[in-house]
């Protein structure tokens, strides 16, 4: 079962390898790569809207496939690309960071990212299966209700199955982080990026369950005839948005706060100094994810809830401000007084600050209930959430990879590459969104499939189309930068930005065990702690001995194909029963793959002492 | 208190309309140059909010540049180790009460604006309207005065007017971006909103919840008139016979193709409240056809021969038999000439 020597091996042994992995940092590497495809798709929907709306009255889209692209662009970044990839990041890194051999279920871990991978793969089916979702990335009822064919019933069967696999992950690193850590790793010695892992998970499992509730409620609506949000039989169709939003915000705060990690390690090691109050820095992410549940209901303003509730969620949301400005100005004073070196890490760090302080800016403008009426709906939220995402989550990703990629596959991505993407990705979006505030103030609603003539609106949509392009640019810049490294790129050492944190303790990449002895954690950063007062080298916390492994296993996998097929099954039996067959087969072959995991006793193995003592520090 | 509130007004306002004159919008559908009390009381926050986070957003930006510029690592100091800063109460505690502050200047003058707007108080003896959004139409009618219209709104100026808002279908948002913010008009229960449109004007209205392919298309005008003019337009329309022969020939075979194809299923001409399509009282006066288009002759004839090309997913294609060319020609002509007031969108400026 070892396969610690590097050998050359077939396209189909490695094929095999990935499909039954249950190794942290490859589940990281399929999560990478998944969330990297539907990245690139839902950016090839984002071009053709902007193309769509590059002037006035066009006619390059149709309105129903226009709104089935603004939906998909939006629900496959937000479930299929931003999230898996900040959990490649967390995967791949915070085992590492907390000393830690893996992650608490490895076999959970794989299940996770199989039904994510599935889950996004039977959504985007229903591009090939001729109707895709079309009721937007919020799946308002009852437009949702109504919307005729199946493409919601892939969106809520799609969702439902990759978002399964979300909530898995973050039980998983919940328990990780809890059970894992390595001696002497307490709570506040943490990385912040561990430290945002945990909180981000904690989102998940409280905000996903609103989302799996609403989701089943609305494919009962849809395939059975119930009546939760028709209002005729004496449903009620807001319930679905507070269901969403109860989700949606959280979701939010599940995007950004991983990258405030990310930051917080970025600048602290960029700038060679220890994170500025690193306790605050704690706290205040905590903050922003309680007051998260707090909030949902500005993204309702509109909706009449009447003035009490209104004002409520408005100084409910301001407060988020707070603790987000607390961070900004830590990051601000981690550089002050540094020695600043600007990698391409860190020019996306750079690059981060002013944009999502625009960001934040224009979340507490819409925070305002009653400046929000103008803003509600309009470009300008359009603008403020790309700021956030775009500016944030994207710049934070991209951040991560750049800084972790000799840690994730053991070369340096190219820095003048690098560089180049980050400054045509940097301005293409900011020529993309800046201007869509005033868009929307101007009065153009989102979601307009074309916007007329002489509304004074020709201009700004041409820039924002151009700006979007540019980013198209960058982001092919990206791929090119990726591929030259794998080929060319430079061999990486285990620690070559000097960092702080224990992932670079390890080789890069770090062998399949992780750590031969798990270390014993002196400090915050104990990494630096070990170059600056010790050896540079972590002291072990246990003698050398046996290592205990889990076996590689092809259930994850099977288990949801079976799942899937189920889906396909429940989209298509209210047009023919006889599809109940693919329900049943399906629910048999992922319930039959569970039987089995739980009947077949899996121990592990060993790697024992001997071997360990053979390979090379 | 007024001193430096006014003075920080003036000021924007100068700057603002700098920006106005630099291109701030369509005059009567911008956010940006507010005609009515709603988009006022919004504007007046949107200003307040910017002017804070660009005081915020300047701060940062400054602190920002001068980390950049004096702390990049610098020739000959590659292996130079900073002093590992822990933290500093005093100044973590300053950047965490400032930004409370600034949120509660903004968030006093907010929560007050929420009530002002939701007051509803006037409701009981000012002017009601029932606005009812449908895929992809706007019905008014004036329960009061009993008046039924579509897609043009005419309320008086100056006066405070409820509009009594719901939905037969999906969820619709009711936009009028000069004269007010939003409101989401649902199927299951009534929102009551109040606007108020200082100057006489043909305003923009849009729909700003997607309702489906031609959400994009679901505009439609208020159009404010002096309170004299408005009392005029209501007597006109309360006075419309639905069944006055017209006067040319044409027209009159438009009437009677009109009733042959049972066109009145769905659209009423008079105050029948009956409304499955737009009512077409003042058909002749409406300011656009299908909410977007030039009101001539030949889009009406367009979408009475094939109404799927401009609204796609609308309601009317499929429902009603096939027209002749003739036909159309004679329907558009008696629909155009359905003019029952004096009082039209010409009348408020366009």
């Amino acid at each position: 079962m070892s396969t610690a020597t590097a050998q050359k091996r077939g396209f189909g042994a490695v094929l095999w390898d990935y499909l039954t992995t249950v190794d942290h940092k490859k589940i990281a590497h399929l999560y990478l790569f998944g969330g990297g495809f539907f990245f690139i798709l839902g950016g090839l929907e984002a071009l053709l809207i902007r193309i769509q709306l590059i002037k006035p009255e066009n006619d390059f889209l149709s309105a129903g496939l226009y709104n089935e692209m603004i939906t998909m662009h939006g629900t496959t970044m937000i479930f299929l690309a931003a999230m898996p990839l900040l959990l490649a990041l967390m995967n791949a890194i915070m085992p590492l960071q907390i000393g830690a051999r893996d992650v608490a279920f490895p076999f959970l871990n794989a299940l996770g990212f199989w039904l994510f991978m599935l889950g996004g793969l039977l959504l985007n089916l229903s591009w090939i299966m001729g109707d895709a979702p079309d009721s937007g990335w919020t799946a308002y009822t009852p437009l949702a209700t109504e919307s005729p064919g199946h493409g919601l019933d892939y969106y809520v069967l799609g969702l439902q199955i990759s978002g399964a696999g979300t909530l898995m992950g973050g039980i998983n690193f919940l328990a990780t982080i809890v059970t894992m850590r390595a001696p002497g790793m307490t709570y506040m010695r943490m990385p912040l990026f561990t430290w945002t892992t945990f909180v981000t998970s904690t989102l998940i499992l409280f905000a996903f369950p609103a989302l799996t509730v609403g989701l089943f409620l609305l494919m009962f609506d849809r395939m059975f005839d119930s009546a939760f949000f028709d209002v005729t039989l004496g449903g009620n169709s807001i319930i679905w948005q507070h269901l969403f939003w109860i989700f949606g915000h959280p979701e939010v705060y599940i995007l950004i706060l991983p990258v405030f990690g990310i930051f917080s390690e970025v600048f602290a090691t960029f700038s060679k100094k220890r994170l500025f109050g690193y306790t605050a820095m704690v706290f205040a992410t905590m903050l922003i994810a309680f007051l998260g549940f707090m909030v949902w209901a500005h993204h309702m303003f509109t909706v009449g809830l009447g003035p009490v509730a209104n004002s409520i969620f408005a100084v409910a949301t301001m407060a988020i401000a707070v603790p987000t400005g607390i961070k900004i100005f830590n990051w601000l004073a981690t550089m002050w007084g540094g020695n600043i070196t600007v990698s391409t890490a860190m020019l996306y760090a750079l690059g981060f600050i002013p944009s999502f302080t625009i960001g934040g800016m224009t979340g507490v403008m819409l925070a305002s209930s009653v400046a929000d009426y103008q803003y509600h709906d309009s470009y300008f939220v359009v603008a403020h959430f790309h700021y956030v995402i775009v500016g944030g989550t994207v710049f934070g990703i991209l951040a991560g990879l750049h800084y972790w990629w000799p840690k994730m596959f053991g070369r340096v991505l190219n820095e003048t590459l690098g560089k180049i993407t980050f400054w045509l990705f940097f301005f293409g979006f900011h020529l993309t969104f800046f201007i869509q505030h005033f868009l929307g103030l101007m009065g153009m609603p989102r979601r307009y499939w074309v916007f007329l003539k002489d509304q004074d609106l020709d201009l700004g949509n041409l820039i924002s189309s151009l700006g979007a392009l540019l980013m198209g640019v960058g982001g092919i810049l990206f791929l090119i930068n990726i591929i030259y490294t794998a080929a060319k790129g430079e061999k990486a050492s285990a620690d070559p930005f000097d960092g702080r944190t224990l992932e670079w303790a390890v080789s890069s990449p770090p062998p399949y065990y992780n750590f031969k002895q798990l270390p014993l954690v002196r400090g915050l950063d104990s990494l630096w702690i070990e170059k600056r007062e010790g050896n540079g080298k972590l002291k072990p916390a246990e003698p050398l001995g046996d290592v205990h492994m889990p076996n590689g296993s092809i259930l994850p996998f099977i288990m949801s194909v079976g799942f899937t097929i189920a889906g396909v099954g429940f989209i298509y039996q209210p047009d023919n029963r006889t599809w109940l067959l693919a329900v049943f087969i399906g629910m048999g072959i992922a319930l039959g793959s569970m039987l089995i995991r739980s009947l077949k006793d899996d121990h592990g193995y060993y790697i024992s002492k001997e071997e360990l003592e053979k390979e090379a520090d | 208190m007024k001193g430096w509130m006014g003075k920080i007004k003036t000021l924007s306002l100068l700057s603002f309309l700098a920006v106005v004159l630099a291109g701030c919008g369509k005059e009567n559908l911008t956010a940006l140059v507010p005609k009515g009390y709603g988009a006022e009381t919004s504007m007046d926050l949107i200003i307040l909010s910017t002017a804070i986070m660009t005081f915020v957003f300047v701060v940062v930006f400054v602190v920002y540049l001068i980390a950049i510029i004096r702390f990049r690592k610098k020739k000959g100091q590659e292996d130079y180790i900073p002093k590992q800063v822990e933290g500093s109460k005093k100044l973590e505690t300053v950047w965490t009460i400032i930004p409370i502050i600034l949120v509660l200047i903004l968030a006093v003058p907010t929560v007050a604006a929420t009530f002002d707007l939701a007051d509803e108080s006037g409701k009981k003896d000012g002017i009601n309207i029932d606005v009812t959004g449908n895929q992809y139409w706007w019905h008014f009618s004036y329960p009061n005065e009993e008046i039924q219209t579509s897609q043009d709104l005419y309320i008086p100026t100056g006066e405070k007017v409820f509009l009594n808002m719901k939905s037969t279908d999906v969820i619709h948002s009711f936009w009028v971006p000069s004269i007010s913010g939003k409101m989401d008009v649902n199927p299951e229960n009534e929102n009551t909103m109040y606007i108020e449109a200082y100057e006489e004007g043909v305003y923009w209205g849009k729909c700003a919840e997607l309702c489906g392919p031609s959400h994009s298309l679901m505009d439609f005008k208020v159009i404010a008139v002096s309170p004299e003019e408005y009392e005029q337009w209501v007597k006109d329309m309360q006075s419309v016979d639905p069944k006055a022969e017209p006067q040319d020939a044409v027209a009159q075979d438009g009437k009677a193709a009109f009733e042959e194809n049972n066109c009145m299923a769905c659209h009423a001409i008079g105050s029948s409240p009956a409304a499955v399509g737009p009512n077409l009282t003042n058909f002749g006066d409406r300011s656009r056809i299908a909410g977007f288009l030039e009101p001539t002759k030949e889009n009406l004839v367009k979408w009475l021969q094939d109404p799927e090309s401009i609204k796609p997913g609308n309601k009317m294609t499929g429902n009603y038999p096939k027209l002749s060319e003739e036909e159309s020609d004679s329907i558009a002509e008696y629909l155009l000439q359905l003019k029952p007031s004096d009082i039209t969108p010409e009348s408020a400026g366009e």
